[in-house]
């Protein structure tokens, strides 16, 4: 009985992790490899989520294609958000104290707009395959975390080919190393930088999206996720995508077994434990150099 | 001397609101008063951390909380002495019992510094941004901690009943509010003496540059841990007697977000290099709420603060005191302000503990 519950708990706890990978993508690449402390990042998603959420309940379009729809308004709302987080701080040196407190407070506005227009409600999509489930003798798997898993999977392959293959993603990826470098390869940082921050917020439509599809969404749930956002883009080492899919898994496994066995009101507290483990330890994360 | 001078001056200004407050002889004077006092505390434990030594702390509220729960746990722990202490001792206990509200500031104020420390040595040694995430995650970590915890309520909530009338002052609210702006009495003297101190002078040579003041061989990681401790700890004291304040504690409304942003909006607002200016910050932030609260709505007023704080990030950096330094250097004569060097030459010509 209870390895039934173990087995389910693994599966329940990789699909987790895919979905976790989607979320942490875009702070991997805005906090991982272009050094910008984006802790507004899980607002973003909770935009995202309410932006599948009106279009699903007014034009009935499947949320994840609303996301892939979104992608270029998410793209120019990274770039505008760039562009004044350029000139106010990075520009003027002093982007670590007033950066971060810059970006909580996007957090925060974000945040209470939501409330001030949606109010507190949990509000949710409708999709034919959310309420679907494939049984395999006693393991489940349910299509509302298999289909978020699978194209959060695939999108982090295509993200990976791009920052590897293409000209812009292998400047992305020398971005924070050496700018002086960049120029020589007459690539602009600053040009570069919000190419790659835009498409950090992007991620966040669909990740929005994913998260909408799992599980009711209300504008403060979003908190929840900083905690954990940070804690696999750390255990991950970072600036690596691979590693941030690992962590991801890891993290989706252990919060899946410890709400299985203790209850899910002690899971948020697995992430802070990871975060604090991995920075006392091994601050350089899984796959860190 | 002119610490003295500040001294009497701060502890005439505390009697004179005070005096003035009961001379209106409004209760709801007391109430909407007590929570800026608290934003003062808040704003300038904050500041100790964040604007002295440049580390960012988010967790304003689980420190907050620490403070209050651990009072609730202590309150809980009066109630039902009786069943854990054996008879012979239930006698004794009962003459201490229930503690006094500055007994409880000063438990809250160790049980949150313990945990600033904690945070602090864990997170410390690496980039400045990894510490500030800490502090975000260490506030979800704590709820679930209290949420859990049947013994202080859980996510129910508790019930503290408190005494109408104190001796001396009459009515309890009235009392808290005292004990409340003589706490924020202290925490100012307290940040002003920092700020003149030695631990003052090598706080602000790690804001300015860590690196070249490690090399320069001033202890960064204790003087960082000094200053977390310290910060966690006022912020504690801030939330102690809450409990007793609000009658009813559920974890919601201890870790709520408000007090976070606050105590953040606060000192970047008013300016952080000094402790005039959370001072100024929670003064005018936290009157425009209490404001706007009665007149509006809750959730506008947070709205407020969240686009004050985006806008004087951007626009102002140095807050509202460096506005007016500015303004005034302009029309006086040019004003000798004080470099990295200058100030790590403080830092090193000092004897330790001195002025």
């Amino acid at each position: 009985m209870s390895f039934e519950l173990l087995i389910n708990a693994l599966i329940a706890g990789v699909l987790l992790g895919g979905f976790y990978a989607a979320v942490t993508v875009g702070v991997s690449i805005s906090f991982g490899i272009l050094d910008i402390v984006n802790i507004a990042h899980p607002a973003f998603i909770i935009l995202g989520s309410y932006i599948a959420y009106i279009v699903n309940q007014t034009l009935g379009i499947d949320p994840i294609l609303t996301a892939i729809l979104a992608l270029p308004a998410f793209y120019l709302l990274g770039s505008m958000i760039y562009q004044v987080y350029y000139a106010s701080f990075e520009k003027r040196g002093q982007d670590s104290l007033r950066g971060l407190a810059f970006f909580f407070g996007l957090l925060f506005v974000t945040e209470v707009m939501l409330i001030l227009v949606f109010g507190v409600d949990y509000r949710y999509v409708q999709a034919a395959y959310i309420d679907k489930t494939w049984h395999f003798g006693f393991a489940d798997i349910p299509f509302r975390m298999l289909v978020p898993c699978v194209i959060s999977l695939l999108m982090l392959g295509l993200l990976q080919l791009y920052l590897s293959r293409t000209f812009t993603g292998r400047a992305i990826m020398a971005v924070s190393q050496d700018q002086l470098a960049l120029r020589l390869m007459s690539a602009d940082p600053a040009r570069i930088k919000r190419i790659a921050f835009s498409i950090s917020i992007a991620t966040a439509a669909i990740a929005g999206a994913f998260l909408i599809v799992i599980q009711p969404v209300e504008p403060s749930v979003g908190r929840e996720y900083i905690g954990r956002v940070f804690a696999i883009c750390v255990l991950g080492g970072l600036q690596s995508l691979p590693g941030t899919v690992i962590a991801a898994m890891l993290l989706g496994i252990l919060e899946s077994v410890t709400a299985t066995f203790y209850g899910p009101s002690w899971a948020p507290a697995v992430s802070f434990g990871v975060l604090l483990l991995t920075l006392a330890f091994r601050p350089a994360g899984l796959l860190g150099r | 001397m002119r610490s003295l001078v500040f001294y009497i001056v701060s502890i005439l200004v505390g009697a004179a609101l005070f005096g003035f407050a009961r001379w209106l002889g409004n209760d709801y004077l007391f109430f909407a008063g007590y929570t800026v006092l608290q934003f003062i505390v808040l704003a300038t434990a904050w500041n100790i951390l964040g604007g002295y030594c440049g580390y960012v702390n988010f967790g304003s509220a689980a420190f907050f909380a620490a403070g209050a729960y651990s009072s609730v746990a202590l309150h809980k722990l009066a109630a039902g002495i009786d069943r854990y202490v054996p008879e012979s001792l239930a006698g004794l206990a009962h003459t201490i019992l229930p503690l006094p509200i500055p007994v409880l500031i000063v438990i809250g104020g160790i049980v949150a510094g313990l945990i600033g420390l904690g945070t602090g040595y864990l997170t410390l040694r690496l980039r400045g941004a990894f510490f500030a995430i800490a502090t975000l995650a260490l506030a979800v970590v704590l709820q679930t901690l209290i949420v859990n915890w049947d013994f202080v309520g859980g996510s129910r909530g508790a019930y503290i009943i408190r005494p109408s009338e104190v001796p001396i002052i009459g009515s309890y609210i009235q009392y808290l509010f005292l004990i409340m702006l003589v706490l924020s009495i202290l925490a100012i003297i307290a940040a002003r003496a920092i700020e003149q101190s030695r631990l003052g002078y090598g706080f602000a040579t790690i804001r300015d540059d860590e690196t070249a003041a490690e090399a320069c061989g001033v202890p960064t990681l204790r003087l960082k841990l000094i200053a977390t401790t310290l910060s966690g700890a006022l912020m504690g004291m801030a939330g102690a007697p809450f409990p007793y304040y609000i009658g009813y504690l559920e974890p919601g409304s201890a870790f709520g977000l408000a007090y976070t942003v606050n105590s953040i909006a606060m000192p970047m607002i008013g300016g952080t290099t000094s402790w005039v200016g959370p001072l100024v910050g929670a003064l005018l932030l936290g009157t425009l709420q209490q404001i706007a609260t009665v007149t509006i709505s809750s959730a506008v007023n947070l709205l407020i603060v969240g686009l004050l704080l985006v806008g004087f990030v951007i626009v102002a950096p140095k807050g509202i005191v460096g506005l007016v330094q500015d303004f005034m250097r302009e029309r006086g004569p040019e004003g000798s302000e004080p470099t990295w060097r200058t100030r790590l030459a403080t830092f090193a010509n000092m004897r330790p503990g001195a002025r």
